[in-house]
């Protein structure tokens, strides 16, 4: 008797859990889509007409047009995309060149008050450049360098270099001791050491750390903001040149933004497995 | 800012002599390679963020006004009396609790709740977790915009249509409520870092032990609260002070969306404000000064929770 009760039960809760997995999954698809809204909104309107764009009730169904794109273009678009390459794309490199040795010096060949070391590097990180602006405008205008897209760089190598060493170190930390002591026992320097041996082990994690070191300097906005005017201007300042205080700007400030912020959302989909590992500071894996 | 000198994990520092080796024991016959392969980085790092810091302190010890560039001299803590003596900075400070405060909050809960969701298999779940992330990667200043413009706009904003549809009242979100406004735009962004964060958190439970307490009968409630938010508790404590230490340097949002207005201005607008403002130089430099202050207190804490897990999962 109770057997039979126990068989004819399972079939039932089986069907009422598998509703409410379906229920989850719908309920889990409908907060995604209400998150993704806004940056598809944008998207989309970064399509429509000006007219359209403005039109109240929103139009969904207008027809696409790319002169949006075409008229951020003729806005001067280049030389700002320019500036944000040499910003990010130089600043990422040289990031690199001096985090990679220095988390080596750090994990692998531990030196005297490593642990000062980290803890000061790690420190200067979370200084708001707020709190420093006036004297650092000041000194750069003494030197003549205001509206100059290296100073630009340089300072973001100081913004990023903590946190790419962070990152590093935590990589480094996985390389076998075997490994390391094998390279050591053929007689391999130190420059060879790290070439050949331990770059390639860390290769996927240093590429990680360059492509958030590359996210943040993307989309800084204060620095940029406070000391260039127009020569040496990157993309975040340069969208708000769209708002228009005489016309219709929605959807050629929405396509300006779309082209602005697509590098980093293309990078940051390709490398999210490792994005949370890198802004915890390589804490969580 | 400043130098750490004092190990933040409170554990007691090695000996100099016994460092003198390699992390496998080995003894190291000369310090000479490790220390040249460090000091490019520290001394960029040094120049690059100490000599501002050092400039500030010294300029808010100065009389100083670019509209009066003569009229310059010591004055000892007069910019700090100032500082600590109007309104400005404790308002500023109250700006900054609320909004830092509200959105990691609302980051954390919203970002756990879709955790939970993301952390069961179902059709679609790495595009899902894929798009989800998105509004994190987007320029602050781009998702600003497009917040308050094609969203948010009181003549041909989406919100407005929405809520005209649903028969709420329209609400001019940026002048009307500049506070809700900050925050919802600031939580949107950060929550799905939040969300990365707990969900790595999950996906390291142990769904054996997990299992084994569902066999003794444990409810999946009292599975949550009693296993599952125990664990998350670093992974929430990474979270909630990574979250307060890059929003409270938020500035492109708040300008963007409030320009500081209505109760919205944070320590980074007041900074601004100061120093390209007013052109108060030593003022500036004073508020520049205790803002590092309040920094300092969330990033020994950071040190301290990362350096924690550190040493309970034996790494260094």
């Amino acid at each position: 008797m109770s057997l039979i009760r126990t068989q004819a039960k399972i079939p039932r809760r089986r069907k009422k859990l598998r509703l409410g997995q379906v229920a989850l999954t719908a309920f889990t698809w409908l907060v995604v889509i209400l998150m993704v809204f806004p940056v598809a909104f944008m998207v989309l309107t970064a399509f429509k007409t000006e007219t359209a764009a403005a039109s109240f009730p929103p139009q969904w169904l207008s027809p696409i047009t790319l002169e949006n794109f075409e008229k951020v273009f003729d806005r001067g678009f280049w030389p700002f995309l320019v500036n944000s390459v040499i910003a990010s794309v130089g600043s990422t490199i040289l990031v690199m060149i001096l985090a990679i040795p220095a988390a080596y010096a750090l994990t692998i060949r531990p030196i005297f008050k490593w642990r000062d070391a980290l803890f000061f590097l790690i420190s200067t990180r979370f200084m708001p450049f707020a709190a420093v602006i006036i004297p650092l405008y000041l000194l750069v205008a003494r030197l003549g360098l205001l509206d100059n897209i290296w100073v630009i760089m340089v300072l973001y190598i100081g913004m990023n270099l903590p946190i790419a060493i962070w990152m590093m170190r935590s990589f480094l930390e996985e390389v076998p001791r075997e490994i390391i002591e094998a390279a050591q026992l053929d007689g391999a320097g130190i420059f060879k050491e790290i070439t050949r041996v331990v770059m390639p082990i860390v290769a996927p994690g240093a590429a990680a750390a360059a492509l958030i070191v590359f996210i943040f300097a993307w989309n800084e906005y204060f620095l940029v903001f406070n000391l260039t005017a127009d020569s040496a201007r990157t993309l975040p300042p340069f969208l708000g040149s769209f708002i228009d205080a005489r016309g219709q700007f929605l959807a050629t400030l929405s396509a300006a933004a779309t082209l602005a912020v697509s590098p980093v959302v293309i990078a940051g989909w390709v490398a999210q497995k490792r994005l949370v590992r890198g802004l915890s500071m390589g804490a969580l894996k | 800012m400043v130098t750490a000198n004092t190990d933040f994990a409170g554990n007691s520092l090695p000996k100099g002599k016994k460092l003198l080796a390699d992390r496998y024991g080995r003894r190291i016959r000369s310090l000479a390679i490790p220390r040249a392969l460090l000091w490019p980085a520290l001394v960029v790092a040094i120049i690059l963020t100490q000599i501002p810091f050092l400039a500030t302190v010294y300029f808010s010890t100065q009389k100083w006004n670019l509209l009066r560039p003569l009229d310059r001299g010591f004055v000892g803590f007069d910019n700090f009396i100032a500082v600590f003596t109007t309104d400005e900075l404790y308002e500023s400070i109250q700006a900054t609790a609320t909004i830092t405060g509200t959105s990691v909050l609302l980051s954390l809960v919203l970002g756990l709740g879709i955790a939970l969701l993301l952390d069961r298999n179902f059709v679609g779940r790495s595009v899902a977790r894929t798009l989800l992330i998105t509004p994190f990667l987007l320029m602050p200043a781009a998702a600003s915009l497009a917040w308050k413009w094609n969203l948010l706009d009181g003549n041909f904003g989406l919100f407005r249509w929405l809520f005209m549809e649903l028969g709420l009242p329209v609400v001019q979100w940026n002048t009307d409520i500049p506070i809700v406004t900050v925050i919802m735009v600031l939580t949107w962004q950060f929550m799905p870092f939040m969300m990365l964060i707990l969900l790595a958190g999950l996906q390291s439970q142990d769904k054996e032990i997990l299992d084994a307490a569902r066999v003794d009968g444990a409810g999946s409630l009292r599975i949550f609260i009693q296993m599952t938010l125990p664990h998350l508790r670093q992974y929430i404590e990474i979270g909630v002070l990574l979250g307060a230490i890059l929003l409270l340097a938020a500035f492109d949002p708040i300008a963007i969306l409030t320009g500081g207005s209505g109760g919205t201005k944070t320590l980074p607008v007041l900074l601004y404000e100061k120093a390209f403002i007013a052109l108060e130089v030593g003022q500036a430099a004073a508020y520049g000064v205790v803002t590092v202050a309040i920094t300092i207190v969330f990033a020994a804490l950071l040190l301290r929770t990362v350096f924690r897990i550190f040493s309970e999962k034996g790494v260094r």
